[in-house]
Order: structure tokens, then C-alpha cells, then sequence
């Protein structure tokens, strides 16, 4: 029996996103407990055995759409929306990030569904899926229920865990598609430019975080000296990389890098959700901002208010000296 | 070329926001203000007129609340927009994202825009998703959390950043596209935008004026229900300094450190 369906992203070398995994894990899981299956839809010219591989993960089935590009959500909504249509799927999951939410939101609109977004748990009851989803800034946790099928539900970045068992390999179909006019007035161009220099931040113990706060590209100088009192890297928030003071691979969060050193420095960081969900996991959060009600402060260790200008130069030399000691 | 600007008032971020119990709604009463996002939209519009590529003939503000969303018109006319147009009806209280979705392309149906601009988010709730909700009615392409828009020959080249980097699309006009706050620094207005903005044309549409089918919209024609609101998992609330004296307050961050043996 279908059950819930998941999409799963890939690259342009044809490697799912963990993502996208841990959504294939989730279905399966939740599949089980409905007495359903989950299965997942795969755009473009993936391999066979890689495309039959996300059995390992709990699909059942996978749908490949070979001639729909990957990469933009319209087409994607033409795949899912007739996989879902033909096949009579009840709910449609996604493991987060940009496209995520486009596709999920394009078919709200076309199966006349309802959606949840940012869900960080879903739930069985009553036979029907039950999607948690925190709002007002994590302040509060809504349960959603859907009225009619199907039910969409987004997840947050990193919400589902990837489980790889003994699944054996899922059953591959092959669909064809005809795409809605509107879906090819888009068309990408160049996909996934890395801009800025290559660092890695992903094995780092110890991150410095830089944000906004630091007012001007020159002063992630602040940010880099204090990592190397530390012997941490230098990471970044999406609006300085979006601004080009710092190189992409650097950025933590929804579309950046997903991390938990022992200790994770936010400086001039306000921590909003898309930034939260690629640190929260840290060992030790310590936060420095000169506004008290960041949203930061709700979730760092320790809180510090005030102007890292001051701060961080004089933070920078104590460690020195306290190692050097 | 025509530029519809989607807007939505929001709690001023500064106001500690909550959810009625009873209604199981967000409580939408207290300070407002446009929503920070929506901000970016207009600038970008008023950028593309400003640019000169391709003429812009009028830039409408279109929102979809209660009367007093009136006051979100305003500060976007400020902002350079030349008209508004407001959605209001009873009956869309508690409309959910594919309700107001639907309701606000109705809306943008009556315009024939060449170009829907959005923020690619809502400081209050609805993240990423209405513009292509909107877009899907609309039978047009679209594209969310775009940091640089090019205007040209009857498309537009925009980049965002994806999952695996940057991504630059052409995008065939008409379209929809939200824009990220990176995209440009919203100008302020000046007093007498501020002045006169209530004196700029505003049409107050019902369900009714523009074809919205009433069982679709509002808490009835909602595909989802809030079934329950719970406090989030609990966590240690964390130590807060406040910086008085900077190298006490060093002082106190090198002992946390050392006592987490991370130095």
C-alpha cells in the first residue's frame, strides 16, 4: 500500500543529500507504524543501482523521472504531483533545505493539499500522521494535523536521522512526465558555484562563528585571530557570505554546513532558525552580542551582552596568555 | 512592465509574540509593522524601475489581513510603491499557507502583474513557501531566496544560494520570485513619502470582488488544524554577562572555558 513519499535530492554527481536520506529513513519508519510503505522520487539520469541503493534507507519503492532536470522545484512538483495522483500516496516528506520547500509548497497549491514546514518530528495517530512543528522562534510547539490527502510535511534541516538497515534494494519504476508550461520558463544556468576560498570547518573541535555583529568584512580578522588563539577555524553566518565577506564553504545553517564541535563562538550572531540548525548540536555554545534579545541567548551556555569590538581583541590575548601559562 | 509586491504585516519582532490559546491563532494583536522581508521586495522593485533596463509603468502593493493591515500599505507605498490593494474579508481569518496562497493569486489575478515580488520569508510564521504557492496558481515560474536579480529582454537572471552553492536561473517573465535580505539595503522613506502615503490610491477587496471561492479560504477551507500547542522541550537556560568591565568580563569567559577544559 503506498504510503508516503519522499524526495530525494542529489547532486550533479548523483549523491543523495543526508537530507534527503534521513527524510527516505523517517518514511520508513512512520510507513511502518501506518502499515504503509514509503518510497522516494529521484529527477534525472541516476544510476539504476544508486537509485535501487535507497532501499537501504527503508524505500520500497523508487520513481525516477529520467528526462526532468534536477535542481529547480517546478518541474519537481510535475513528478511528485502525478507519482503522487497515479499512485495514491497520502503524504509527501521532505528532509529540508531550499528546495524542499519550494517543491512542497508548489504542491500545496497543485493537489489543493496542506503543508507544514520546519517540522523537527512527525507522529502516528489515529492512523494519520501528526507533524510537530516549533514556532515563534522555538517558543512554542504546534501539532498539525491534515484535513484530506495528501499531507505535505517540510522538514527542518537535520530533524531526521538517517538510519541505513538491512532494507535490500527498493523496486525502481521509471516515470515520464509531461512538465506544466510554466515549469520550463525556468531554467538553471549554472548549478552549486562555490564562491570564496575552500576551508573546512566541518572537523574543527573548536568554531569561531562570525555574524553580522562584526559589522565589516575586515573585522572576521577579530573572528580568525581569536580561532587561532584557540586552535579553532573561523565560521560564517548565510548574510555575510551572501555579502562576500567570507568564502561560502565557511557558512553554517539551511543551505551551508552542518556542525557540533566541543565549542561553537557565535560572535555578532543574532541566531535566527536557518543559523541554529547547523550548530545547536554543539557541545558548548558561548554567544557574544551586543543585543540582549537576540534569540541567540535562548540557547548559548553562556550569554555574553556587549560589543565584541572590545571583547573579542582582549579575549584573544587571555587565551594566549592563559596557554602560554 | 507592472510590479506587484506581496506585503504582510507581522508583530514588531521586538514584542514578545504568542499563540491564543483559545484560537489556537497566532495573536496578532499589539505592535506591527511590515514585515522586515517584504521590505527587500519593494527595494528590489524600486531598483528595477530605477534601472532603467525595462520601464516599470507601476509598482502595487497587495496584502491579504485584518483591516488594521491597512497600516503595512502604508509604510510600503512610503517605501515607493504607487497604489495598494488590500484583501480583507472575515472570511478568511484562519487561512492556512495553502488557503492564503490561493486567495492572495486570486488577488493577483485581477493585476496581470509582470512580476510578483515577495520576502523570501515572514518574520512571523509562513517560512519560504507562499511565493511559490502564489506562483503555481499563477501558472508562472518562480524562484525563492534570490540574493540578485538582472532584468533583461523579457526575463530575469537571478542567483541564490542552494544546497550546493550558488545557483544562477533565468526566469521567463511573468513571474514570482522572493528575495532574501541580501539582496539590497531597503531605503529609508522620506518624511513626505511617509506624509503622503495615505493620500496614494488603496482598493479594499472582499472575497467576492475577486473571485475567491469562500469554502476554500479561512479556518473551514484549511487543509491543516492545529491540533495542540505544547512549551518546547525544556533546556537549562544558559548563564547571561552583561559587559560592564571588559576584562572582568574576560576574565569570567576564559574561567568557563578552562572549566570546560577547552582551552
Amino acid at each position: 500500500m503506498p504510503g508516503i513519499l519522499v524526495y530525494a535530492l542529489h547532486d550533479d554527481e548523483g549523491d543523495f543529500n543526508k537530507n534527503s536520506l534521513g527524510a527516505i529513513s523517517e518514511a520508513a519508519k512512520l510507513a511502518g507504524e501506518l502499515g504503509a510503505d514509503a518510497a522516494a522520487v529521484v529527477v534525472g539520469d541516476v544510476a539504476d543501482d544508486a537509485c535501487a541503493g535507497l532501499g537501504a534507507y527503508g524505500a520500497t519503492k523508487v520513481y525516477r523521472a529520467k528526462a526532468a532536470p534536477e535542481g529547480l522545484a517546478q518541474p519537481i512538483v510535475d513528478v511528485m504531483a502525478k507519482v503522487i495522483t497515479d499512485n495514491g500516496f497520502s503524504y509527501a516528506l521532505f528532509g529540508g533545505g531550499l528546495l524542499g520547500f519550494e517543491i512542497g509548497a508548489g504542491l500545496t497549491a497543485r493537489l489543493n493539499a496542506g503543508v507544514t514546514m520546519e517540522v523537527t518530528e512527525v507522529k502516528v495517530a489515529d492512523g494519520k500522521l501528526v507533524a510537530e512543528r516549533p514556532v515563534l522562534q522555538d517558543s512554542a510547539v504546534v501539532d498539525v494535523g491534515y484535513v484530506g490527502e495528501p499531507g505535505i510535511i517540510i522538514g527542518r534541516l537535520n530533524a531526521f536521522d538517517v538510519s541505513e538497515g538491512d532494507g535490500g534494494s527498493a523496486e525502481l519504476v521509471d516515470v515520464e512526465v509531461e512538465l506544466s508550461e510554466w515549469s520550463t520558463k525556468a531554467t538553471m544556468v549554472t548549478r552549486g558555484e562555490q564562491r570564496g576560498e575552500d576551508v573546512n570547518i566541518e572537523d574543527a573541535d573548536i568554531l569561531v562563528g562570525g555574524g553580522r555583529g562584526l559589522g565589516e568584512a575586515d573585522n572576521f580578522k577579530l573572528a580568525e585571530d581569536l580561532a587561532g588563539a584557540l586552535g579553532g577555524a573561523v565560521a560564517a553566518t548565510r548574510a555575510v557570505v551572501d555579502a562576500g565577506w567570507y568564502p561560502y564553504a565557511a557558512q553554517i545553517g539551511q543551505t551551508g554546513k552542518t556542525v557540533a564541535p566541543k565549542l561553537y563562538l557565535a560572535a555578532g550572531i543574532s541566531g535566527a532558525i536557518q543559523h541554529k540548525v547547523g550548530m545547536q548540536s554543539s557541545d558548548n555554545i558561548l554567544a557574544i552580542n551586543k543585543d540582549p534579545n537576540a534569540p541567540i541567548f535562548e540557547f548559548a551556555d553562556l550569554g555574553v551582552v556587549g560589543d565584541l569590538h572590545k571583547i573579542l581583541p582582549k579575549l584573544t590575548e587571555a587565551v594566549k596568555a592563559k596557554k602560554g601559562g | 512592465m507592472k510590479i506587484c509586491c506581496l506585503v504582510k504585516e507581522v508583530p514588531d519582532a521586538a514584542v514578545q509574540k504568542r499563540i491564543d490559546p483559545s484560537t489556537k491563532r497566532m495573536d496578532r494583536s499589539g505592535e506591527k509593522n511590515l514585515n522586515p522581508f517584504d521590505t527587500h521586495g519593494i527595494e528590489a522593485a524600486m531598483q528595477i524601475r530605477e534601472g532603467g533596463k525595462a520601464p516599470v509603468e507601476e509598482i502595487v502593493s497587495v496584502t491579504m489581513g485584518p483591516e488594521s493591515a491597512v497600516r503595512a500599505l502604508h509604510k510600503a507605498v512610503a517605501l515607493g510603491a504607487d497604489r495598494s490593494i488590500h484583501l480583507t474579508d472575515p472570511a478568511l481569518a484562519g487561512s492556512d499557507v495553502c488557503a492564503t496562497g490561493y486567495a492572495l493569486a486570486k488577488a493577483l489575478e485581477s493585476e496581470q502583474p509582470d512580476l510578483v515580488l515577495l520576502g523570501q520569508q515572514s518574520d512571523d510564521g509562513e517560512c519560504y513557501t507562499i511565493g511559490a504557492v502564489v506562483a503555481d496558481h499563477l501558472k508562472m515560474p518562480s524562484l525563492t531566496q534570490v540574493i540578485k536579480i538582472e532584468v533583461a529582454d523579457g526575463k530575469l537572471v537571478c542567483e541564490r544560494q542552494a544546497e550546493y552553492g550558488y545557483d544562477t536561473v533565468e526566469v521567463a517573465l511573468p513571474a514570482v520570485i522572493s528575495v532574501g535580505d541580501a539582496i539590497n539595503e531597503p531605503r529609508y522613506p522620506s518624511l513626505k513619502a511617509i506624509m503622503g502615503a495615505k493620500k496614494k490610491p488603496l482598493e479594499t477587496y472582499a472575497t467576492g470582488d475577486v473571485g475567491i471561492d469562500s469554502g476554500e479560504v479561512g479556518e473551514a477551507g484549511s487543509k491543516t488544524q492545529v491540533l495542540a500547542i505544547n512549551p518546547p522541550p525544556e533546556k537549562e537556560a544558559g548563564e547571561i554577562i552583561e559587559d560592564e568591565d571588559t576584562n572582568e568580563t574576560v576574565e569570567k569567559i576564559v574561567a568557563w572555558l578552562d572549566e570546560r577544559k577547552l582551552i
